[in-house]
């Protein structure tokens, strides 16, 4: 028979103060679990997320990123004439040709940061489907207008609608703002490319994106360009192109959130054993007669690892709770692959918090093992003749 | 101390407890000591930078090159002792996950602008009398086991194609400070391979002032000089350039502060507990002490001492492995911290730390211990 769960419950609430700072410290290595879990994920959601994989993206042989990439315009011609290229209602191609470039500019606090800058077609809007425009209008094409990401705007100095903002010389008005739902253009400057390529100096493209027809073709379509040997290039699905970017530093940001929870729980588990063998330790007549009523000595092992699991679970919801608000804020790091700035939030899943949870669970089993099995070995009359 | 005896008896007895204690505390500390190196290491470069030197790049991007011909206004400027430049390489070897720094550098000038950059003689000649030699820091030798007169191929991403260098020279810092993991090999060569429309470009130039207070004025007058012209400059010392790239990492400080605070207050809570929990045990004990004439202010003493000695112990435990790990394991966590090493101002934060986490964890079964009545202790147990 088990000894009911009542009377663990009842032992935790007993000994309330030790109960709390116990489940705490275990809490606290959920919160650090699952922080550093969510500022990974938030980051690498951020650049996944840039890219679709119905799109591909061709860029310079050996290039990762779009700034060491040149496209001369006869390349960018010859990508456009491909038949695998899905067609807008109009019949023309869904292609769009884009410079990047890399400028300093001013953040609100003052400091100073790189920004990418980008030229766009009115075909961009299209292949980059999560773009909308939220305040404002459209820049109009041979204008020296721009739009700007969302996270721009909000932490670079001149984004905002009506101002103007100086870049290679000359004033352009900001006129509005678009949201890419988080993803790495919300950090970005955007404008028309035909402008650009002369203001900028910069007679190339950077990149073309394209929609497929058909996802299927995308074999064969890297293939042709790939061999063509007017052009040395590479095309890759666009969602695999930016999350190849994101995967040194999230991988970095994992490896260091597991290094530091897995010490840390570690540090933790020493102190549940300590509550526990104190727990353990101070009821042993308790034991002693449970023994005498004939519980068999499973059910006390069960019974106390129950209760070290318990008061860890405990630890691990009060961490969740405390992780909560961190879900959303807006930080900032570099993508060393564009060597520009990027806005991202922190993305707390419901899969992060299980897994805070069963991480706490984990160490309250673990914590309770060995004092629980302590605790099953009491010999009856020892155990009552005590204390 | 005349009752440290008393005390070591006392931790002794509940061995498993102090056990587990001074280990739990020396985790926290360990990763306090971890997190803390993340900061610094980061920091090196500005340590190691000199306060008469200067940097001078494009004045709107990274990604735009100076000509050639502004080295030559520069070197005019009054107060310029010295000019060099290179280019930013952005190679990576056999696979794109294999980074390291390259630079291309103006070889005549290089040494003379980096002091700190130590080579053997006979390696410098070497290395400046061929076309595609390299030097290459003491780290990086290590790291892929290049050893002079190995050749090391590049892919390079700025500049395309496959770059083929010969180690000459293995460089070491004059610092700790100083990054070893960096590949230097001939701007000519860089420029010669350039077709006509790239020829001539340079990403750098470093100039060297007669002395710090000098680099304000440089600098305006460099900056002012140029301001009019197709390619602005943006000049500031080498410290201040630095430190924009160590702020584009963003708020990895702030994160990593909050972390190791979360750490520190989650192991402080567990070892009040167990404070809390020895003391609790000893109620009779500490009557008994107090019976026999110890006074409430030693009793005080004797309680708060034990949780003192336990976080000191874990302390010196923690931060010691700490320093231990990190320099014999050549950590690098993948070359993106070259010099990681825990500094000596580190080691002493995290002792005070320890001291600090015994005295809160000590305060109340000191304090208890020291109010306890003998008479309601010692009958409460009876």
């Amino acid at each position: 028979m088990a000894i009911p769960l009542q009377y663990n419950i009842r032992n935790l609430f007993a000994r309330k103060g030790s109960t709390l700072l116990t489940a705490v410290g275990i809490g606290l290595v959920s919160w650090v679990f699952i922080f550093t879990l969510a500022l990974a994920g938030g980051f690498q959601a951020a650049l996944q997320e840039t890219g679709s994989h119905e799109n591909a993206i061709v860029v310079r042989n050996g290039s990762t990123a779009e700034l060491t990439s040149i496209l001369p315009r006869d390349v960018a011609a010859a990508i456009e004439s491909q038949p695998e290229i899905a067609r807008a209602p109009d019949g023309t191609p869904l292609v769009a040709h884009e410079l990047v470039v890399v400028w300093n500019l001013e953040r609100k606090n003052g400091t100073s940061t790189n920004v990418v800058v980008r030229g766009v077609t009115p075909k961009s809007f299209v292949l980059h489907s999560k773009v909308r425009l939220v305040e404002g209008r459209m820049f109009r094409p041979g204008l020296e207008e721009v739009v700007v990401g969302k996270l721009a705007n909000a932490r670079i100095a001149h984004l905002g609608v009506g101002d103007k903002i100086k870049l290679a010389g000359h004033a352009w008005s900001v006129v509005g703002v678009f949201d890419a739902q988080g993803t790495s253009f919300d950090s970005e400057i955007w404008g028309d490319v035909e402008l650009f390529m002369p203001v900028f100096d910069r007679p190339v493209y950077q990149s073309v994106t394209f929609r497929l027809d058909d996802p299927s073709h995308f074999a064969a379509i890297q293939k042709r360009l790939e061999s063509d040997p007017r052009m040395s290039v590479q095309v890759k699905h666009e969602d695999d192109f930016y999350a190849a970017q994101s995967a040194t530093l999230a991988g970095l940001l994992r490896g260091l959130g597991l290094f530091v929870t897995l010490i840390m729980a570690l540090g933790a588990v020493f102190g549940a054993l300590n509550t526990m063998y104190a727990a353990v330790g101070a009821r042993t007549r308790e034991i002693g007669t449970l023994l005498a009523l004939g519980f068999s000595r499973g059910a006390i092992l069960t019974s106390f690892l129950i209760e070290s699991v318990l008061l860890a679970t405990l630890g691990g919801l009060l961490g969740c709770l405390l992780v909560l608000p961190v879900n959303g804020i807006t930080t900032s790091t570099t993508n060393f692959a564009s060597f520009s700035e990027i806005a991202f939030r922190f993305q707390v899943t419901p899969m992060m918090l299980l897994s805070g949870m069963i991480f706490a669970a984990v160490m309250g089993a673990l914590g309770g093992w060995f004092p629980s099995r302590n605790a099953a070995r009491r010999v009856i009359v020892e155990a009552l003749r005590q204390a | 101390m005349r009752y440290f005896r008393l005390i070591w008896a006392n931790l002794l007895r509940a061995k498993r407890r102090t056990f587990l204690t001074v280990f739990s505390i020396a985790i926290a500390l360990f990763l306090f000591c971890t997190l803390r190196t993340v900061i610094t290491s980061f920091e090196a470069s500005l340590r190691a930078s000199e306060a008469t030197r200067l940097v001078v790049r494009h004045g709107a991007s990274l990604v735009f090159p100076l000509p050639l011909a502004y080295r030559e206004r520069l070197v005019q400027v009054p107060g310029i002792t010295g000019v060099s430049y290179g280019n930013w390489f952005g190679g990576f070897y056999q696979d794109p996950k294999n980074q390291f720094a390259q630079f291309a550098m103006d070889v005549p000038t290089m040494f003379d602008l980096f002091p700190e950059v130590l080579v053997p003689a006979d390696q410098i000649q070497a290395f400046r009398s061929e076309r595609t030699a390299a030097i290459i820091g003491k780290a990086l030798a290590k790291k892929y086991g290049w050893k002079v007169g190995d050749p090391v191929p590049i892919v390079g991403t700025i500049y395309p194609g496959d770059w083929r260098f010969v180690v000459r020279g293995i460089y070491e810092g004059k610092t700790k400070d100083v990054d070893e993991s960096s590949l230097f090999f001939h701007w000519d060569y860089l420029n010669e391979s350039m077709p006509e429309g790239r020829k001539n470009q340079v990403g750098i130039y470093w100039i060297r002032v007669q002395s710090p207070d000098m680099a304000a004025d440089v600098s305006r007058r460099v900056d002012a000089m140029f301001e009019n012209s197709p390619q602005p400059t943006k000049t500031e010392t080498e410290k201040a350039f630095q430190a924009g790239f160590i702020s584009m990492i963003g708020n990895v400080q702030l994160l990593l502060t909050i972390i190791g605070s979360a750490i520190v207050f989650a192991i402080m809570l567990v070892t009040i507990n167990t404070m809390m929990m020895a003391a609790r045990e000893r109620t009779t004990e500490i009557a008994v002490l107090k019976t026999l004439g110890y006074s409430d202010g030693l009793i005080l003493r004797l309680v708060g001492g034990e949780a003192l000695l336990v976080s000191l112990l874990g302390g010196i435990l923690g931060c010691g492995l700490a320093a231990l790990v990190f320099r014999e394991s050549d950590f690098t966590a993948g070359g993106f911290f070259p010099n990681f090493r825990v500094l000596p101002e580190t080691i002493l934060a995290g002792l005070l730390l320890a001291v600090l986490m015994g005295i809160l964890s000590g305060i109340v079964p000191a304090v208890t211990a020291a109010r306890l009545q003998v008479a309601s202790a010692l009958r409460k147990v009876a």
